[in-house]
């Protein structure tokens, strides 16, 4: 079934064209990693989806509901952002809060159940992302592969139809990224229909069911992991996979 | 002596103490309305404000009391407000400029990270201002704010060159009794204050300090 179709989106900052009519769909239980240069589109694309830029054009579409309607009200914002979930680069996590009050806040505020049944959810989140140990832990005394499993179980506990992560490993340490994307593939067997912005081409290749190389704010390679990375059809994909391996 | 001058000057500083307690109840929301409006996306009204604490910041608050006191008179022929109303007007209107300016320096000190978790997870503005953004806004101020409060304390004493009663005042009057020394004392009275504020101030930051940002 499919659980997201975005179509003809475009986005310009003045007179930069940050996204140029970009247009994909996704199934559900799916995985699609997004790779591509810096400075191709690929956070702004993110931010779309969870509407924190509003495109200039284009159409989102979850289960068939159309979300881009002329005259959102911020209700309707909000609404609509709760068909997906964002994990940021940096976490973003809330300093002055546990690790286990990270993932009950928005859901206690949103009064998505009684506060036992979020304490309840949420330490069963953390205990998922392998942190039964921390949930009293402040971020600070987390190290930045904990507080991104953190993150993650914080974007899960409004449980998102639609999981997006936008280089989830690349502030951490080399060690770290092991434990984060072990996470995420975790999240895959369980069925998560997730949208991945990664530099680690080797968890892509494992993890996805569609892999999208951006460039300039356009989609210009799309397929299974084995057309795109294996057998790109663009010079330009090519290029840039060539450049990728050279680099590490 | 030691003991009626004492009281005497007890008496002018709970003048003092009233200047500062009401000082601070205006000034600290006022201050906050203000620094809400000099961020505004509304541009004239971004200016108005920025333009007023320039004026307020600019010139003595001395100079400020005397404008409220006098200026309505002078200017429209209206009766002048009580001595202390006055005062606690130009009081409140100079420090919450001043306090504006720290809540707008911390405010914009939050990364706009914070606020995009918070908006992704659905909760609404004012849930993101008081749940997320306002613990760690006070963190950060903590140091400036005290600073300006004990000033505050000491710049209550601004409030006798439009005749208000209060500490200095009632050291001074001993003077004419021949009195030097119940002058000098006054300054007793504002360390001790200055010195129990600073120990609250010390006790606050500590209490905030469970958490890093
Ligand atoms: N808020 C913004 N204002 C202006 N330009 C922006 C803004 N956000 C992103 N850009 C520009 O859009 C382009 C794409 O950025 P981004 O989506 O972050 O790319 P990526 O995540 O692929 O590195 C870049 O040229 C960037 O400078
Ligand atoms: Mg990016």
């Amino acid at each position: 079934m499919t659980v997201l179709e975005v179509k003809n989106i475009k986005k310009d900052f003045g007179k930069t064209k940050v996204l140029k009519d970009v247009s994909f769909s996704l199934e559900e239980g799916q995985v699609l990693a997004i790779i591509g240069s810096s400075g191709s589109g690929k956070t702004t694309l993110l931010r779309c989806l969870n509407f924190l830029e509003k495109p200039d054009s284009g159409e989102i579409i979850v289960r068939g509901k159309h979300l881009l309607t002329e005259g959102c009200t911020e209700e309707q914002i909000r609404e609509n952002r709760l068909h997906f979930g964002l994990v940021f680069q940096n976490f973003n996590l809330f300093p002055q809060y546990t690790a286990l009050k990270n993932v009950t806040l928005a859901p206690t505020l949103l009064k998505k159940g009684t506060p036992q049944q979020l304490e309840t959810q949420g330490k069963q989140l953390l205990t998922q992302v392998g942190l039964q140990d921390k949930m009293d832990s402040y971020p600070y005394q987390l190290s930045g592969g904990q507080q991104q499993r953190v993150a993650i179980a914080r974007a899960l506990a409004l449980q998102p139809e639609i999981l997006c992560f936008d280089e989830p490993t690349s502030a951490l340490d080399p060690e770290l990224t092991g434990e984060v994307l072990r996470v995420i593939r975790n999240l895959k067997t369980g069925g998560n229909t997730m949208i991945v912005v990664t530099h680690e081409m080797e968890f892509a290749k494992s993890v996805a069911d569609v892999v999208i190389y951006m460039t300039d704010g356009v989609i210009e390679e799309i397929g299974t992991p084995e057309q795109v990375f294996d057998n790109p059809q663009s010079e330009k994909t090519r290029a840039f996979l060539r450049g990728v391996q050279e680099g590490f | 002596m030691f003991l009626p001058v004492t009281l005497q000057l007890l008496e002018g500083f709970w003048e003092s103490l009233k200047i500062f307690g009401l000082t601070l109840a205006f000034a600290l929301p006022l201050g906050l309305l203000i620094s809400f409006g000099s961020m505004s996306r509304f541009a004239p009204l971004k200016w108005l404000l920025r333009g007023i604490i320039w004026v307020i910041r600019g010139t003595p608050l001395m100079l400020q009391l005397m404008v409220i006191f006098y200026g309505p008179g002078l200017l429209f022929g209206l009766p002048a407000m009580p001595r202390f109303t006055a005062t606690i007007v130009a009081f409140s209107i100079n420090y919450a400029c001043y306090f504006s300016e720290i809540y707008r320096g911390g405010i914009e000190s939050i990364s706009k990270g914070q606020y995009e978790a918070g908006q992704v997870l659905g909760m609404t503005k004012p849930q993101i201002f008081f749940k997320v953004v306002l613990l760690q806004v006070v963190k950060r101020i903590m140091a400036p704010m005290s600073n300006e409060i004990i000033t505050l304390v000491k710049d209550t004493s601004l409030a006798r060159v439009i005749s208000v009663y209060e500490i200095i005042w009632a050291g001074e009057s001993f003077i004419k009794k021949g009195m030097l020394w119940p002058l000098f004392y006054t300054g007793a009275f504002y360390l001790v204050f200055s010195g129990i504020l600073t120990v609250l101030f010390a006790k606050a930051e500590k209490k905030l300090s469970y958490f890093r940002s």
